[in-house]
């Protein structure tokens, strides 16, 4: 089981987001299963072709996927996976 | 009850309406707020409103209003299809939403998308689905780099889609860079219409394919008159796009630019807001001006009364200039917005306080 905590930025679009429990071998599982709480969430994170768009970053314990393409990296019991919107703006 | 007039401002920060009440244009309602609305379009078949949202993060996303604003509605992202490639190991996915159109009186549901890297998408239900149009997709020339290719972007766009109002199936799109296409059967097939267009930018300046066009549009009353803003100059045909004249003003002044506005009468009248050059992208002298032809570009006439004339820096995008009857109005990117109810000929600034502004509209509540 791993727990899927997202950037706050996000709730302007899912008022009811929290911190989720999902159970996945990658990322790519854990994110498919986050979708099942939050329709529509993963086209905000991922593009149409699955990879992980530009400007947002998925951290697994603390670091920075390796993965941005396929969403492959390795999942532990107990991961915490955290989403945030990379620093860019204006 | 009279109808209100209404102008809609796509911004860097939002979508603003304003109003015109009794005279005086004010800003009525400010719509999501924080969010680069790239894209403001109403499909007047139906009045709704439509907002693509170009967001920084999260992709881009696509909300219509059925109620003029009063709620959003947000529909599936257009997609490219699984394994479809820009280029060789180059996947295609959504960069931009740039234009929309519907598709005509007689085919109600349909709406046309104009997109970056290139694609041209359809829907048939008012926009809930889009599918990819896979004939100009897979035309040769789209998969060339040499012909279809990024031009201020990574990506080549289509930026203009015109349907010719005798005959909905007859569609031309515009696109930086690659020129413009036509269709006859609804998009099945797709031929390049720009003979007597410049790529100076080019080897071959006049390639068959290659040619940046910056905005296209046709005069409604005559539709085999079309106009574009080239990054190359100002271009005319008058016989649908099988060939296009240079119109180019003589005295040097409207020239390069991207914003064009076209009367839906007059065949022989139009609007660009010029710029000098495309390494400097200025107004000429820093001071702005609006440059009208009233025969068919033979001669430019520069309007000013009301402009900034002294270290003005605004440039205005090819989606921020639009007409309705003897109202225009532009946004620059510097967040400047100027109208002018009597063609052009004396401008008011409505606010020199808004974010770059991306798009704009005339409608009416």
């Amino acid at each position: 089981m791993q727990t899927i905590k997202c950037t706050g930025a996000l709730r302007r679009f899912f008022p009811n987001l929290k911190d989720e429990a999902v159970r996945g071998s990658t990322v790519a599982e854990a994110i498919q299963q986050f979708e099942s709480h939050y329709p529509g969430i993963s086209d905000y994170l991922l593009d149409e072709q699955g990879a992980l768009r530009k400007h947002v970053n998925i951290f697994v314990g603390g670091e920075l996927i390796q993965d941005r393409v396929h969403l492959q990296d390795p999942l532990q019991d107990s991961s915490e996976i955290l989403i945030f919107q990379a620093l860019s703006g204006g | 009850m009279p109808s209100t007039q209404l102008l809609l401002v796509g911004t860097s920060k939002g979508l603003i309406v304003f109003e015109k009440r009794e005279a005086a244009w004010t800003i009525k309602d400010v719509h999501f707020v924080g969010m680069p609305v790239a894209l403001i379009y109403e499909d007047e078949r139906t009045q709704t409103w439509w907002a693509g949202i170009a967001h920084r993060h999260w992709g881009q996303k696509l909300h219509y209003s059925n109620d003029q604003g009063k709620t959003w509605q947000a529909v599936p992202t257009p997609k490219y299809p699984k394994d479809t490639f820009v280029y060789p190991n180059r996947p295609a996915t959504l960069k931009k939403i740039w234009v929309m159109q519907h598709a005509g009186p007689d085919k109600p549901g349909g709406l046309w998308l104009g997109t970056e890297p290139g694609g041209l998408f359809y829907s048939d239900n008012n926009g809930q689905s889009f599918e990819l149009v896979e004939a100009l997709w897979n035309h040769p020339s789209r998969q060339d780099q040499n012909q279809w290719f990024g031009a201020g972007r990574d990506f080549p766009f289509i930026h203009s889609i015109v349907i010719d109002p005798r005959d909905s199936d007859h569609v031309y799109i515009a696109v930086s860079c690659a020129g413009v296409f036509e269709t006859k059967d609804a998009g099945t097939s797709w031929e390049p219409r720009n003979k007597g267009l410049i790529a100076a930018y080019l080897p071959n300046p006049a390639a068959e394919v290659g040619h940046d066009p910056h905005r296209m549009l046709l005069c409604p009353a005559e539709p085999d008159v079309i106009w574009q803003q080239n990054h190359c100059g100002i271009f005319r045909s008058t016989d649908a796009g099988l060939s296009w004249d240079n119109v180019t003003d003589s005295n040097g002044l409207a020239d390069y630019g991207f914003a064009l506005a076209v009367d839906h009468e007059n065949p022989a009248r139009a609007w660009v807001i010029p710029a000098i050059s495309d390494e400097v992208r200025v107004a000429q002298d820093l001071a702005l001006c609006v440059c009208v032809t009233e025969d068919g570009g033979k001669n430019w006439q520069a309007l000013r009364e009301g402009l900034p004339q002294n270290h003005s820096f605004d440039i205005v995008f090819r989606h921020s200039f639009c007409n309705a009857g003897d109202t225009l109005a532009f946004g620059s990117t510097t967040g400047n917005l100027f109208l002018s109810e009597n063609n052009g000929q004396n401008w008011q600034c409505l606010s020199h306080n808004l974010p770059r502004i991306d798009s704009l509209i005339f409608t009416h509540s």
